[in-house]
């Protein structure tokens, strides 16, 4: 990868970015958009996971919010008064990675013989399992408190204050919204650098090897079953760690958070951003999460400043223009918005 | 063994519609190697378009059978006229792109459906009148109505229909060559646009028929029917080994089969443990393990492993 001539400029730049993001935002738009940048991270990080599997593997998973329920459910678990278990969050987010990226396995081995289309219906149809366990594993023992799901769950804490609470800082608050918002963003960074230095390792070579072709990559000595089998454990453990700080955030989770519909939006954050091309992926995640937001926000009263009436359903309309725009950004850049400068690369050496 | 008996026909008359989706799937796949991803959502267009076009007959004193025929075939219309609008925007400008970009834009095509016809037909449920000449038909101690034995005869004869314009006329050998090789059946004077066209103005003609006949099989209709129903169809077209019609008929009929059985007799198999809402993981549990022993489906052939 071509390195910029100054890297520590940029990374500033892009540090200060990070850092003053929700106090600008927050400040103009309200903490209601804060909540939608953690939301973002939480995405961002969820796209990066699904990318190795799908952009470095190059296995179709449409069933990646699986892995994310399964962290979600096991913070869920240990740490509310559903069974009474109270957990600190840092023990439960490496336990949520390491039981996703068990489930991972678990979904990747009988899978390994599978191609393409085959492998997307079988991971469609485990993310689905995983659902109608969680929706009705409320008798005859209750675990998952079935379609009800699970409230009052801690929040997550660090240095022991709870980021659900505001906390003063020399007369200026910093609302809760926002200590969630430098967390997820921090955890987001490390699981950018894990990505990128994946990316180069000889692992990283090696999924990239598998996808533009097995057999080939077989033929060249590498071990595709053992190399396939921790793509699906890595992808899947970032998603778990991503489900567990979204338990912790929320402080409940129901089933309903992990319907297929929400494996396709990951996919599409990946896909649409640039697959297998790290910034790309961050594209995707913040642009799929910002845009219909502000679809939300906006399509109500642009439609009363036009028509002076709301024509149309809002909720509608919204979901209208974001099936329209993933049709428009497909025809027009298949490839996704910002996609790997792969041929260049290639043609530099 | 009444419960057994009941329990395949209500898994024969649900497999039936799923093996007519499931066609729809297969076809386009057989061809184009592209998972058709709306095609669910045709299927929904095809059962609330024909329900408004009964609604509008419905008081012009025609007999019922035949408002449903004039409805079933407007609404077919309806959805060719789609299948071949969705081909020509969403995928025909993509087909040298990256495999998931049509993918992709499937998704798109089918949230877009879904919410036009949310804001045609609103959020509600709407019940479908029973247009065909109720009847209840006992044999061995099970049950079943018109409407059941209607949509499997139809869902049959379609089936046999669709086998015989694929093997034995001009067009299905057209069909067949297009989907060996585009590029050679061109130049043996197959217009391979005009194949892939018509392949997806058929699929949506079958997705019209099932989604009317699912619409009169569960009385009731709304914007949301066509994702699962596409889902279960896209299960049983992979099940019974995609591209393959006969293995999108055999998937069908059997999935629907297997749901029926395992949602009979779940409950008694594992002492009341797990229930009849498990129903949806027996069908997935089901196909997994297909897949893993024959890793391209029932009856589909063995692909050979690319060099």
């Amino acid at each position: 990868m071509s390195q910029p001539r100054k890297p520590w400029l940029g990374v500033t730049l892009v540090g200060i970015a990070l850092l003053l993001a929700p106090l600008v935002v927050g400040a103009s738009l309200g903490n209601a958009w804060v909540r939608v940048l953690d939301f973002a991270a939480l995405y961002i990080m969820l796209a990066l996971g699904l990318n190795i599997v799908v952009g470095f593997a190059g296995l179709l998973d449409l069933g990646y919010i699986a892995f994310y329920a399964v962290g979600a459910y096991l913070y869920a678990l240990l740490a509310s008064p559903h069974f009474g278990v109270h957990w600190p969050a840092w023990a439960i987010l490496p336990l949520g990675a390491a039981v996703a990226g068990l489930f991972g396995v678990l979904l990747g081995a009988p899978t390994l013989r599978l191609r393409g289309d085959y492998l997307a219906i079988v991971t469609l149809g485990f993310g689905e399992i995983i659902r109608i366990f969680l929706n009705n594993l409320n008798s005859p023992v209750n675990i998952t408190n079935g379609p009800k799901g699970i409230a009052g769950i801690d929040a997550i804490s660090v240095f022991g204050h709870r980021l659900s609470k505001s906390i003063d800082i020399g007369g200026f608050t910093v609302s809760g919204v926002m200590l969630y918002y430098y967390l997820f963003v921090v955890l987001a960074l490390g699981i950018v650098f894990v990505g990128i230095r994946l990316q180069d390792s000889r692992i990283g070579r090696a999924w990239v090897a598998i996808r533009e072709d097995e057999v080939a990559a077989k033929a060249c000595g590498i071990n595709t079953r053992n190399v396939k089998l921790l793509a699906f454990a890595m992808g899947a453990s970032f998603g778990g760690v991503a489900g567990g700080l979204f338990a912790g955030f929320q402080e409940f989770v129901s089933p309903e958070s992990f319907g297929l519909m929400e494996s396709i939006m990951v996919l599409c954050m990946v896909v649409l951003g640039g697959m297998g091309h790290i910034p790309g992926v961050i594209f995707g995640g913040l642009l799929l999460t910002v845009l219909p937001e502000a679809f939300r926000h906006g399509a109500g009263p642009a439609q009363q400043a036009l028509f002076g009436k709301v024509l149309l359903d809002p909720e509608a309309l919204r979901m209208l223009l974001f099936g329209l725009a993933l049709i428009a950004v497909m025809l027009y850049r298949p490839a996704g918005l910002w996609p790997e400068p792969r041929h260049r690369r290639e043609m530099g050496k | 063994m009444d419960i057994f008996l009941q329990q395949l026909i209500n898994g024969l008359t649900l497999g039936s519609i799923y093996a007519l989706v499931a066609l729809g799937y297969t076809m386009v796949y057989g061809i184009l190697g592209l998972i058709n991803f709306a095609h669910g959502e045709v299927v929904m267009i095809g059962a609330l378009s024909s329900l408004t076009f009964v609604r509008l007959l419905e008081n012009s004193g025609l007999p019922g059978t035949l408002v449903l025929l004039i409805g079933l075939l407007l609404a077919a219309l309806v959805c060719m006229t789609l299948g071949f609008a969705i081909e020509r925007v969403a995928y025909r400008p993509l087909r040298s792109a990256p495999r998931l970009a049509p993918l992709i834009t499937a998704i798109g095509v089918s949230i877009v459906l879904q919410q036009l016809a949310m804001l045609i037909w609103g959020r509600g449920y709407h019940s479908v009148p029973a247009l065909l000449p109720a009847g209840r038909h006992e044999f061995l101690g099970a049950s079943f109505t018109n409407v059941q034995v209607v949509i499997v005869v139809v869902a049959a004869l379609t089936m046999v229909g669709l086998t015989l314009l694929v093997n034995r006329t001009r067009l299905g050998r057209a069909m067949r060559a297009t989907a060996e090789n585009p590029a050679i059946a061109g130049l043996m004077g197959v217009d391979a646009d005009r194949i892939i066209s018509l392949t997806f103005v058929i699929g949506s003609a079958l997705a019209a028929l099932a989604g009317v006949l699912v619409s009169a099989n569960y009385g009731i209709a709304h914007y949301h029917m066509g994702f699962i129903l596409g889902l279960k169809a896209f299960t049983a077209a992979v099940l019974g080994g995609i591209g393959n019609l006969a293995g999108a008929m055999v998937g069908g009929v059997l999935l629907g089969v297997i749901e029926a059985l395992g949602a009979g007799y779940i409950g008694d198999l594992t002492g009341g443990v797990l229930g009849s809402h498990y129903q949806d993981v027996f069908a997935f549990f089901v196909l997994i393990v297909v897949l893993v022993f024959r890793p391209s489906g029932l009856m589909g052939e063995k692909v050979a492993e690319r060099a």
